[in-house]
């Protein structure tokens, strides 16, 4: 087998692998800068709970709808939405810490979910929500997926820079009385649209992960926030590209095959990424003058 | 004479446990003041208080036409994540939050600016390093350097001074008084007790309840001292509520 249809000839022939690389270009950059940001906010697991927390709501709109993606997607970003809001609320009324408030929520609201599509759907229809289906992505959920990678970038680039400081001086932007709540609101809610988006191609079990292996192997690679946006969003892509390759050549499924794909770019990374990995702490260069 | 901040019987603390019991009194318009006290006096609690992220349990402090932004703050421990990819430079020029805000652009007039503030807090040069590749002092400077941009006429200052070496402090110590000759308003929780007889013209000593406030040499006199020490730490979910100021 030459080069050209190891790497190429798939995505020539077959419309649906374009389709599934065309949506994991658009998921890599709407999720790669969400997902550093998670990391530097110190939030990675969040974006998990998120993640099992858009189940019940995808679940009633599967119930309400049958297999419509539109329908689905909005229950999932209200529901993902529903737990944000509670959590921040908890954690800023109570002394309770954001990280408590949203494992209780998503427990609930995952165990709602499994209810609901297990009296209500088959077990096919379950598999189908918690493992999504990159190589079935018809016109209406790219449309989606890269909508809402389009809002992302558009809603970062206004409040980034409040972002950036309600995650490195929270109390600073309190007290020159910066809008920090709320551009902490609107952040939650571009991870749970990133989510919702990523659920149609990967399923919501493994939609976080393009999220945040890119993103945590990233911090190995680059040191400003913007270098590491634009890394994560490139690991993310060249992970998905790979992994949908080795799906189609060595047929396996394709979300987890991306994912793991993903989970090795960060495995060299900790062992060997330029900054702070490993390799960079028992290979130490010759140092400077000053 | 305009006072910045009037205290009217002030009562500041967490849970209904006081900290502040009863504070009267007023923070002159241009006026450099130390406060100063045991550990768990109250102090910190006195800032958050005067800056309004803490509410009275009860009395009023009135900030007389001050705006939020119009007070600098700088916390004991600032909630700041030193591992943040962030440069010098960048933390600096926050400091234009009032101006730039949100949305707009950072000026390169904004930017010479922060360059300069830099120079004046010793730290020439420092610009494009990252913050997490400071020393303890050095970040201070950082700190100082911002508080410089935000050019306000109030200047709150929680233990500025705690784990820094000498020369940062000295040098520190020589922006605070430089802005009381601009006729800022600036109060500051402080230990050192030679440091503040040396710089700081006004004192306010309390050890839960304020023992005396006015001029540094009228308050820091041994019997106030020995009286602040007798302090008692005290948290009782049992004590009775507290009547004056009710009658």
């Amino acid at each position: 087998m030459d080069l050209y249809a190891a790497l190429i000839q798939p995505f020539i022939e077959f419309g649906f692998m374009r389709r599934a690389l065309v949506a994991c270009l658009a998921l890599s950059i709407g999720c790669g800068p969400v997902g550093i940001l998670l990391v530097l906010r110190r939030m990675s697991l969040v974006g998990d709970a998120l993640s099992h927390a858009v189940l019940p709501g995808a679940a009633i709109g599967f119930m309400i709808a049958g297999l419509s993606l539109v329908v689905m997607s909005f229950g999932g970003f209200i529901a993902g939405l529903i737990v944000a809001v509670l959590s921040g609320l908890v954690a800023r009324v109570t002394p309770q810490r954001e990280d408590a408030s949203f494992a209780a929520f998503y427990l609930i609201s995952l165990a709602l979910g499994v209810l609901i599509v297990s009296t209500h759907g088959s077990n096919v229809d379950l598999m189908h929500v918690l493992f999504g289906t990159i190589l079935a992505v018809d016109d209406a959920s790219l449309l989606l997926i890269v909508s809402i990678a389009t809002l992302t970038l558009f809603i970062l680039a206004v409040i980034g820079r409040g972002l950036i400081v309600e995650c490195f001086d929270p109390g600073f932007l309190r007290a020159v009385g910066g809008p920090g709540a709320a551009v902490h609101f609107v952040f939650l809610m571009l991870v749970v649209m990133n989510l919702v988006a990523g659920f149609h191609a990967l399923g919501t079990l493994m939609a976080v992960g393009l999220m945040m292996l890119p993103a945590a192997a990233a911090r190995f690679w680059a040191s400003d926030v913007a270098t590491l946006a634009a890394t994560s969003t490139a690991i993310a892509f060249a992970s998905a590209y790979a992994g949908l390759l080795l799906s189609y050549h060595v047929n396996l499924p394709s979300g987890p095959a991306i994912i793991l794909v993903a989970g090795g770019v960060y495995i060299v990374s900790v062992a060997a990424g330029p900054r702070g990995s490993l390799w960079a702490r028992f290979l130490p260069r010759r140092h400077l003058e000053a | 004479m305009t006072a910045a901040f009037s205290l009217n019987d002030v009562t500041l603390g967490y849970d209904r446990h006081p900290a502040v019991h009863h504070l009267t009194g007023r923070f002159a318009t241009g006026s450099l003041t130390a406060v100063v006290g045991p550990n768990g006096s109250g102090k910190s609690t006195l800032l958050k208080g005067l800056i309004g992220l803490l509410a009275p349990l009860d009395g009023r402090v009135e900030r007389n036409g001050l705006r939020q932004g119009d007070i600098a703050y700088l916390p004991q421990q600032a909630e700041i994540d030193r591992s943040f990819p962030i440069s010098v430079i960048e933390t600096v020029l926050l400091g234009h939050w009032r101006t730039m805000g949100l949305f707009r652009p950072v000026t390169r007039a904004q930017r010479r600016q922060a360059e300069d503030a830099l120079v004046a807090v010793g730290l020439d040069g420092f610009g494009r390093r990252p913050i997490a590749s400071l020393s303890a002092g050095q970040f201070q400077r950082v700190l100082f350097a911002r508080m410089l941009l935000q050019n306000c006429p109030v200047i709150l200052l929680d233990e500025p001074f705690t784990a820094i070496d000498a020369r940062t402090t000295a040098d520190l110590l020589r922006v605070v008084v430089g802005w009381h000759g601009e006729g800022r308003t600036i109060i500051a929780v402080l230990h050192d007790l030679d440091q503040v007889r040396e710089n700081f013209p006004d004192t306010l000593l309390i050890a839960r309840e304020p023992i005396a406030w006015g001029t540094t040499t009228e308050v820091l006199r041994a019997d106030h001292l020995s009286q602040a020490r007798q302090m008692a730490e005290a948290w009782d979910d049992r004590a009775e509520i507290c009547r004056r100021g009710i009658a």
